[in-house]
């Protein structure tokens, strides 16, 4: 881009890669690290039934899972796969790294984030959110028309992790640890969303609606407030 | 549910090559020389220069950026047979085109095709300094010994590169050199560099909508001698897509226009300014769709002007 007027391009004019190729990326993604797929889901199910009945050495695990998944997509897909053909990659994927620093971080602390136990709205929409990332998300390639091939799946590629990340972060607490791990997933999100508007792809609105729901579900009455 | 592996892919290895090995046998077969002369595209030479440019090249921002995808490869390599077997010859990309520089590397060394491209390229990035190592590592994804055009991308730099530009001009380590805008912006800036630096080349968008040009620099070209590439021919398919559904009218017969790609390419190389317009596509039969417009007949001023106000009332 120019170093003048860059705000007036529209999404179009900034995207650098067609739909064919997009496609491609998970496809040989997948192709590269099979059989890592069946790895990753398993410990999505260990994530998500650590959700369903946390306590501290759950939580803390799933933080170090969940850091884990940021720093390996920011090396394997970000770095090593998007970058060479989006150079604003090479900017997203240590924002990627750090986010992974963030997680470990708070996992390593005694009292770094902690889930709540008992049923609420929020706690519902973020477990929903997981669910959605873990056992949905990969199907939107192939419902697309894209097959299995293109399947994104949690753990190896941004858009489920950083949903799943959104789901966590929706019920953690407390709140401004919380907030502050919730920023770069959603930003990502709309990104997303804008990358696969812009190309054409149905579900660009499926990131876009992880957001709203995580940011609904923080901002949701606590019950002392409704009374 | 079943997982990703084998991946299916949509494309055919054999059908891709089949069309990749048709289109370069078919500037190989013995006699084809004639036949290639009379199909042949329309060339216009660039100002100042004995280069006779077709008037139709090839772009490469976004359709040839496919990393290192060796389908996707195969599918580029095609449409670059397909190109030069056209008749075509300039070729453009820039360091901000992902892997697009390398990509057209790997179809010129299977196509053995450096001697016949036309290599234009650019420099991008506001560093003066960094400008040199840019360009040469261009030079190595290319697998040119040189480039023939270098252009300022965006004016990003300009001062600066065009200083490096003029010193490897006169070191005969790049025969031309310009720079390039797009989407109509900066013009005012443009028309300045234009009057005040020797340029061989500017390269900005130009097309049956996208008219501005037409107010002051590309009478400036002229005046000054100076070719004008137009970029973003198509809006970058916004406009096909607007045209898509609504026939040709029956007049566009007339020069030769066999589709809305055709009619709007027709209309931008009649432009006396206009050396090349460079259309960027992924597909083979567009690239020949696309080549086959260099020809005669082109509209003469009065049917452009037709041409613009059809357009412009649908």
């Amino acid at each position: 881009m120019g170093t003048s007027a860059w705000w007036t391009y529209r999404p179009e004019d900034l995207l650098m890669v067609s739909p064919r190729v997009y496609a491609r990326l998970f496809e040989l993604h997948n192709q590269a690290l099979w059989p890592a797929q069946p790895l990753a889901l398993a410990l999505g199910v260990v994530a998500l039934a650590v959700l369903l009945r946390p306590g501290p050495q759950g939580t803390r695990l799933l933080l170090m899972l969940l850091a884990v998944a940021w720093a390996f997509v920011a090396w394997a897909f970000l770095w090593q796969r998007y970058a060479p053909i989006h150079w604003g990659m090479a900017y997203v994927a240590p924002l990627f790294g750090l986010q992974a620093l963030l997680l470990a971080g708070l996992g390593t602390l005694r009292a770094g984030l902690h889930l709540p136990r008992r049923w609420s709205v929020p706690r519902g929409l973020g477990i929903g959110l997981f669910a959605y990332a873990l056992l949905l998300h990969p199907l939107v390639a192939p419902a697309a028309g894209r097959g299995f091939a293109g399947a994104e799946i949690l753990g190896l590629t941004p858009d489920p992790l950083a949903i799943a990340t959104l789901g966590v972060m929706a019920m953690a607490e407390p709140a401004r640890r919380a907030w502050a791990l919730l920023a770069l997933p959603a930003l990502w999100c709309l990104q997303s969303g804008l990358t696969l508007e812009t190309l054409g792809e149905p579900g660009a609105w499926l990131a876009p609606l992880a957001v709203a729901a995580a940011l609904a579900a923080r901002w949701w009455p606590a019950p002392a407030t409704l009374r | 549910m079943a997982l990703p592996h084998p991946p299916r892919l949509p494309l055919s290895r054999r059908r891709l090559l089949r069309g990749l090995f048709a289109a370069a046998a078919a500037s190989a077969l013995p006699g084809a020389g004639a036949l290639a002369q009379s199909a042949e595209p329309l060339t216009r030479t660039l100002p100042g220069t004995d280069v006779a440019l077709p008037r139709v090249g090839l772009g490469s921002w976004i359709t040839f950026n496919v990393g290192d995808d060796p389908l996707l490869l195969e599918a580029c390599t095609a449409v670059m047979a397909a190109f030069f077997a056209a008749g075509g010859r300039l070729i453009d990309s820039s360091p901000m085109y992902g892997t697009s520089q390398a990509t057209i590397g790997h179809a010129l060394k299977r196509l053995e095709a450096v001697e016949r491209v036309y290599a234009a390229d650019k420099v991008w990035t506001s560093s003066r300094d960094e400008g040199p190592a840019q360009i040469e590592a261009s030079r190595q994804a290319w697998g040119v010994p040189r480039f023939d055009l270098l252009q300022v991308h965006n004016l990003r730099g300009w001062e600066g590169h065009l200083e490096t530009l003029q010193a490897m001009q006169a070191a005969g380590e790049v025969r031309h050199l310009g720079i390039t805008t797009s989407h109509g912006r900066r013009h005012d800036e443009v028309e300045h560099i234009m009057r005040r630096v020797p340029l061989d080349s500017v390269q900005l968008t130009y097309n049956i909508v996208d008219r501005e040009a037409e107010q002051r620099l590309l009478p400036l070209a002229r005046e000054r001698g100076i070719g004008v590439i137009a970029n973003r021919p198509f809006q970058r398919k916004r406009l096909i897509r607007r045209l898509a559904g609504t026939p040709l009218p029956p007049w566009a017969a007339e020069i030769g226009a066999e589709s809305w790609a055709q009619f709007i390419l027709k209309f931008i190389i009649s432009h006396p300014a206009i050396t090349c317009a460079i259309p960027a596509t992924t597909r083979v039969e567009h690239v020949r769709e696309n080549l086959a417009a260099a020809r005669e007949p082109l509209p003469d001023e009065a049917m452009r002007r037709r041409m613009a106000e059809h357009v412009r009332g649908l």
